[in-house]
């Protein structure tokens, strides 16, 4: 670089020229090709897939309806109820396959809610700085500092457990963590040679924040959204679980445990392992994928 | 040390200042009527007053954050509402039983995980290593309550090793409570074997690579001098922040325990107060705030102690 190169050429705000866009999507296809190589995105996104399908397909794809009583109650797993029955008759496979629909619809939203209200604060408290970012900062922290099961404990009891208050309370839950993370990464990309001179061309904070920094950090963003989902699912299933008490009839994996855990202690333990094993299968998944997704995008 | 003892202190301060104010917005001022939600839809107008003035509802809201603050400095939380007796004695008595089934559980879990963290990181890139950090994984993906039920359903029932009940028989020995106790600390050992484990494991190999090991080997030191010198006073640091926060964390988890096994800790209680006695839930939630930032706060300060750089790192 040579030093009579005028300031302007800098400044002569230029939109990313292809070339840049094109490097970035031939990243986008090669992290691509190496999440498929994963045995345990493979694996992940199968199980995943089988979740999706018996949320989606609904009574199409189940044995039986959900609600569906009238079978001989608490049966044991067997040939014509592969999970057996609960105590009330209902076919525990059809139950179980039901409830994928409320935890796929629920977590994805929460997660997505918080990384952008996490990315928003976490872009103003690592770029902005100053009394902003000491307000906020002092917030998350007290939003962290109490247990999320008693706080969701303490939301749902005021607000009740209609599926918006699931997703907002998630949501608000975990702000603060995606708020740490954007925010540490933002301080570091705010310190770089491409944010000093697209401010030297008289970029406003906004351009700078959401055209400059936000592109260069999609990376953890991303890897935040993804391992978000897997403790959304785990913390819905453990609130609804802890809450109970909801409708009895309503197959949610969380409240299935909840309503047949004492059965265990007799010896009828299908109707409250297997959709305590489908949460176990889904969370588990899902983390497979994020750790496929964090190793990607750390290599 | 001392002014960062006392800086770090007023951080603290400050903390649990926002959360009691946080727990207030959701408690005393976003609910419209604590006493018709209590008293129930069809219950006649003087019972709901009653309850709303038993419960100090209708008081200005300063004063009711006021008490709240109060509350928490002075451990007085009024009555409960549900029980007849003031909830600080409510709570006491479930934290401290809550306390035996943590010190429990961290018993068994901090050196196993420690030492497995070791293990890996020694290892480090071989099949054991993987083993133990898919272990860590998968065991500290899975919620404690399935992990509980699972326990209950193997361990309890099919097996019969230990009691699907944690509660042991009034005036029983230690011995006879810690074998009731076993499964919900197992169910607390298989959430945190993974986190400390793994934390374990990533301080101890970045420790391993470190220059300074590589000088204390070369300077001839001994493997174990070398470990235990250098590499674990190292490696250590972010487990002993990592066991800090953990334990506030596990006092949330304790609720989906307590409530599987039927223990009478601090969890059950908080749980059963969620419907119906609002001083208890937010005397609980509070109070295990508190806990968790006492917890933080001894591990930042361990850290300190361990670490003079750490100390320069308070405002980060």
């Amino acid at each position: 670089m040579s030093a009579t190169t005028p300031l302007t050429t800098a400044a002569s705000a230029m939109p990313p020229s292809a070339q840049p866009r094109t490097e970035r999507s031939m990243a986008r296809r090669e992290r691509w090709r190496l999440l498929r190589r994963r045995p345990g995105f493979i694996a992940g996104s199968v199980v995943l897939l089988f979740w999706v399908v018996c949320a989606v397909g609904g009574e199409r794809v189940s044995p039986h309806g959900p609600l569906q009583t009238g079978f001989p109650s608490s049966q044991a797993p067997s040939g014509s109820h592969l999970f057996g029955t609960d105590q009330l008759g209902r076919d525990v496979l059809s139950r179980v396959m039901a409830g994928a629909r409320d935890v796929l619809l629920v977590s994805p939203f929460a997660a997505l809610l918080s990384v952008i209200i996490g990315t928003l604060l976490g872009l103003i408290g690592g770029y902005i700085r100053g009394i902003a970012d000491e307000v906020v900062s002092r917030v998350m922290e007290a939003v962290l500092a109490i247990p999320v099961i008693l706080m969701g404990l303490l939301v749902f009891s005021t607000f009740g457990t209609s599926k918006t208050v699931k997703i907002l309370t998630i949501a608000f839950l975990f702000t603060p963590i995606v708020f740490r993370t954007v925010r540490s990464v933002t301080l570091a990309e705010a310190e770089l040679d491409y944010v000093t001179s697209a401010r030297l061309r008289g970029e406003g904070p906004l351009y700078i924040m959401t055209r400059e920094i936000v592109p260069n950090i999609t990376g953890p963003i991303v890897v935040e959204l993804t391992v978000r989902v897997g403790y959304a699912i785990f913390t819905l299933a453990t609130l609804v679980f802890v809450v109970g008490g909801g409708r009895p009839e309503e197959p949610e994996w969380g409240n299935m445990v909840s309503q047949t855990y004492g059965l265990i202690q007799g010896g009828t333990w299908w109707p409250a392992i297997f959709p305590a094993l489908a949460i176990a299968s889904l969370v588990i998944a899902v983390n497979l994928i994020a750790d496929s997704v964090e190793s990607v995008y750390a290599s | 040390m001392t002014r960062y003892v006392l800086r770090r202190l007023a951080l603290s301060i400050i903390t649990l200042f926002l959360i009691i104010l946080i727990v207030f917005l959701i408690n005393n001022v976003f609910p419209s009527d604590i006493g018709r939600r209590l008293a129930g839809p069809f219950a006649p107008q003087v019972q709901v007053d009653e309850i709303n003035e038993k419960l100090g509802t209708n008081d200005p809201l300063i004063n009711q954050f006021g008490r709240l603050v109060k509350g928490v400095a002075t451990f007085d939380y009024g009555d409960s509402y549900a029980q007849n007796r003031p909830v600080s004695d409510v709570i006491g008595q479930a934290f401290w039983r809550s306390m035996k089934l943590l010190v429990y559980a961290l018993v068994l879990t901090i050196p196993l995980s420690v030492m497995a963290g070791i293990f890996a990181a020694r290892r480090h890139g071989t099949v054991p290593d993987r083993a133990v950090v898919t272990l860590g994984v998968a065991s500290s993906s899975i919620p404690e309550f399935v992990s509980s039920v699972i326990l209950q359903a193997v361990i309890g029932v099919k097996l019969g090793w230990f009691h699907v009940v944690a509660k042991a028989p009034d005036g029983a020995s230690i011995l006879t409570q810690l074998s009731y106790l076993t499964l919900p600390a197992l169910a607390l050992v298989i959430v945190y074997f993974g986190y400390i484990a793994r934390m374990t494991r990533a301080g101890v190999i970045a420790a391993l690579d470190a220059d300074y090991t590589r000088t204390a080997t070369m300077k001839g030191l001994s493997t174990t001098q070398v470990l235990r010198r250098h590499v674990l006073r190292n490696g250590l640091q972010p487990t002993v922040s990592v066991v800090g926060v953990q334990i506030g964390y596990v006092m949330g988890s304790l609720v989906a325990i307590e409530k599987i096994f039927n223990y009478p800790g601090l969890g059950l209680t908080i749980f059963n107060a969620a419907s119906k006695d609002p001083p208890v839930l937010v005397a609980g939630v509070l109070v295990v705030a508190t806990v968790y930032m006492l917890a933080t706060l001894a591990s930042d300060l361990v850290l300190a102690w361990m670490n003079p750089r750490a100390r320069l790192e308070v405002s980060r």
